[in-house]
């Protein structure tokens, strides 16, 4: 017998003396993974899956987007971000359009790419796009590093990288229907294990950290399982091969030289207290909304669109009305169909047959 | 001076006469250019393929190709699936100023060698000139004529429940080639676009005596694209995922930047749907092809509602939708 | 988020190093990872290693199983 025989059986043994339960991933990555593999055709349907929001490209606020585009539209701008922010819509434009139509706007694997076109291209203003979680936010961090370093004037940084415990924290203080939680592999190899240490010492809620394979991903659900059967809520680090109790710490103090926390807004959530991260005043001029004046936006978010729900663990995607019908991959209007990770994006691509 | 395309050479005087005779018909020299008239008079009887198709790649070169190759491969390619014999070619060139001459006759000979490859003929041409800006470098325009011999099958292109699925080989190269090239993504080796003429490939599974219900080149979507039109609206398509053929760099690529190598445009790859006992002689045919040494059954046609679905390696099933929009390199 | 894949260092200089994925090789940036050394099996994303994976952990499923039987 296979490890995914194994551990599906144990799992569906365990589930049969347990109430139907709750599990939230937070990590578009876990949410293309357990779609990518099937995962729920392997659980007993008392266990339910759903997606929170750990899909930096569905949460990136609407105003930063348009932030993004406004400067894109510069003549003179070079503007870099991740392949995923493209073809985030807002109003009509996404950067993708705005490429289509002339704007300089480049896709880059590495925020590093952004701080060579700098160096060699002295002329153009180059702005780097940061999204992302704790995870990605050190590269942006690498990056200002790297400008200061060399000298380069012509690199800023849109910033509207996140952090993750305090927008869990506004997820669990609210209404929502989690039992348990799958935390995010790869933002724990950064943060380390302990960061989320406070789910289960704050909310009472089991929590495991989980890996990306579809073997990894059922043992932290087995984990989580095995927590509620005993009522004993803890952290279970389920992906010891990479993360450790202390994380990144190079990555770590990279980030807090030259971020500080500050409150930002969510798409589908509205603003989170301590949920973003900003340049700090001393290095104000890396900071792209400063060097280029840039009115304010206000974004108006799409009526009847259930995203925060979605969200909070509420409802199913197909529970919103607009889902496959107003709203789809091609035409997004919320938050989690605009990337391939989003929560509705991801269960319009892999489920929708109904398999 | 450097020697570049300039407005006069798309002017149909003198700068324009030097350029064929220099450049075009010394590289596609044959009995039906040679008279350089307006029309190519050319030799065939019967029922006729005829095709068109636009390249606007960039960068032109690329590892593995060029837009050259990409233009002849593609127009052979699409007569080749039809079931004809590819014969002739058209080529409509649209230059911009300030192109070197030798980066157009590097793109003119690749042309004039894949044609060779191919057992097709270059008979007449047209060339144009825009301003800087007005394209980038060139665009080529291609038509085919392909042929079918008399007493010769032409298949029906409608797949059918209870065939399977065979790949000529192994799938994503070309896509993740010009994506690595257009994003200087720097893979070491460069990746290699497998882009090359699939007629002889064709007609050794024709010859092989399969029955071919459909085949197709899976450029645009990909393979996924292809099985979602074949799927339509009355079958379903079962692919096992690990009999997919993907060759290690690609699949390594495709990880690293988050792409499923299903969507992935391909250029030297044939598509079959044939009935399952066929399956295995036309697998077998082609392992005698260059560049199909990997054929494979890759999956199976049923009745059904018009999904593709794979099969994963732990035995789960997903669903294959058709492509929506570009492929993007992701990091989440 | 964040896609993260797992390679081995063949070499190291300055603060690039070259992943060998197995079937190709990339450059990836070891300024979030100072120590790392060639032969280490590291996991990167979007250019930068990240971390480094534990060798031990061939034998990992079955140690942790038994660690979440407990629980």
């Amino acid at each position: 017998m296979n490890s995914i025989e194994v551990l599906s059986r144990k799992i569906e043994s365990l589930a049969d003396g347990l109430p139907p339960t709750t599990i939230m991933e937070v990590c578009g990555t876990h949410t293309h993974a357990i779609r990518r593999y099937g995962v729920r055709q392997l659980l007993p349907k008392q266990v339910r899956l759903v997606s929170g929001p750990g899909c930096p490209v569905c949460v990136t606020a609407q105003e930063d987007v348009a932030r993004a585009l406004a400067l894109a539209r510069l003549p003179n701008v070079t503007l870099f971000c991740f392949g995923d922010m493209m073809r985030v819509p807002c109003g009509t434009a996404s950067l993708s359009s705005l490429r289509a139509d002339g704007a300089d706007v480049r896709i880059c694997v590495s925020p590093m790419d952004a701080f060579e076109f700098a160096r060699e291209h002295p002329l153009r203003e180059v702005v780097w796009f940061g999204v992302g979680f704790e995870t990605t936010t050190p590269h942006t961090a690498a990056l200002i590093e790297a400008g200061i370093r060399s000298g380069v004037k012509n690199l800023s940084i849109l910033c509207a990288h996140k952090t993750m415990p305090n927008a869990l924290r506004a997820l669990l203080g609210g209404e929502t229907r989690v039992d348990a939680l799958l935390c995010p592999g790869h933002v724990a190899a950064i943060t380390g294990a302990d960061a989320f240490a406070f789910l289960p010492e704050e909310y009472g809620i089991s929590a495991a950290i989980s890996g990306f394979e579809p073997e990894e991903l059922l043992l932290a659900i087995f984990a989580l399982l095995k927590m509620q059967a005993s009522g004993t809520p803890k952290l279970v680090n389920a992906y010891p091969r990479v993360v450790n109790p202390a994380g990144n710490p190079a990555a770590r103090s990279l980030v807090e030289t030259y971020f500080e926390p500050c409150d930002a807004l969510w798409r589908g959530l509205g603003e989170i207290s301590s949920s973003g991260l900003s340049l700090r005043p001393a290095f104000a001029k890396w900071d792209a909304g400063a060097r280029f004046s840039m009115e304010p936006v206000a974004a108006v978010p799409a009526s009847g669109c259930r995203c925060g729900d979605v969200l909070r663990g509420r409802i199913e995607p197909n529970e919103c009305a607009l889902f496959g019908q107003a709203c789809t991959p091609e035409q997004p209007l919320g938050a989690c169909m605009v990337s391939s990770e989003g929560a509705c994006a991801a269960y319009y691509q892999y489920e929708g047959a109904g398999i | 001076m450097k020697d570049c395309i300039t407005l006069a050479h798309g002017s149909g005087g003198k700068a324009y006469r030097e350029l064929v005779e220099r450049v075009f018909a010394p590289a596609f020299q044959n009995e039906y250019l040679a008279p350089l008239t307006d029309a190519a008079v050319c030799p065939g009887s019967g029922r006729i393929a005829l095709t068109t198709d636009g390249y606007v790649v960039t960068p032109l070169f690329f590892p593995g190709g060029d837009i050259g190759r990409l233009a002849v491969s593609g127009t052979v390619n699409d007569l080749a699936v039809s079931g004809a014999i590819p014969r002739y070619l058209t080529v409509g060139m649209v230059l911009e100023t300030g192109l070197p001459v030798e980066t157009l006759q590097r793109v003119v000979r690749s042309m004039a060698d894949t044609a060779a490859e191919a057992g097709v003929q270059i008979v007449t041409g047209d060339t144009k000139v825009v301003e800087a800006g007005g394209c980038s470098g060139i665009y080529l325009t291609t038509a085919g004529v392909g042929l079918f011999p008399e007493g010769m099958e032409i298949p029906p292109q409608r797949p059918e429940a209870g065939d399977a699925i065979v790949t000529s080989g192994r799938i994503g190269s070309h896509g993740m080639a010009v994506m690595a090239a257009r994003h200087s993504l720097a893979f070491d080796p460069a990746i290699e676009s497998d882009v090359r003429p699939m007629a002889r490939a064709v007609r050794a599974v024709l010859d092989a005596g399969c029955i071919v219900r459909a085949m197709r080149d899976p450029t645009r979507g990909g393979v996924a694209g292809t099985l979602s039109e074949w799927a339509g609206t009355r079958l379903d398509i079962t692919l096992e995922e690990e009999a997919l053929p993907v060759r290690a760099d690609v699949r390594d690529a495709c990880a690293i930047l988050g792409i499923d190598p299903l969507y992935v445009a391909n250029e030297g790859v044939v598509l079959f749907s044939l009935p399952a006992k066929d399956a295995e002689r036309a697998v077998a045919a082609l392992r005698t092809q260059t560049g199909c040494e990997q054929a494979a059954v890759i999956g199976r046609v049923s009745d059904g509602r018009g999904s593709v679905f794979a099969k994963t390696r732990i035995g789960t099933f997903r669903r294959i939708l058709p492509p929506s929009g570009e492929q993007l390199p992701r990091i989440c | 988020m964040c896609l993260a894949i797992p390679g081995r260092i063949t070499a190291i200089e300055q603060e690039e190093a070259v992943i060998d994925y197995g079937g190709t090789t990339r450059r990836a940036s070891i300024r979030l990872l100072p120590d790392a050394a060639v032969g280490d099996t590291v996991l990167v994303h979007a250019g930068f290693v990240i971390q480094k994976l534990d060798p031990e952990s061939g034998a990992e499923l079955e140690a942790l199983l038994k660690e979440i039987e407990s629980l």
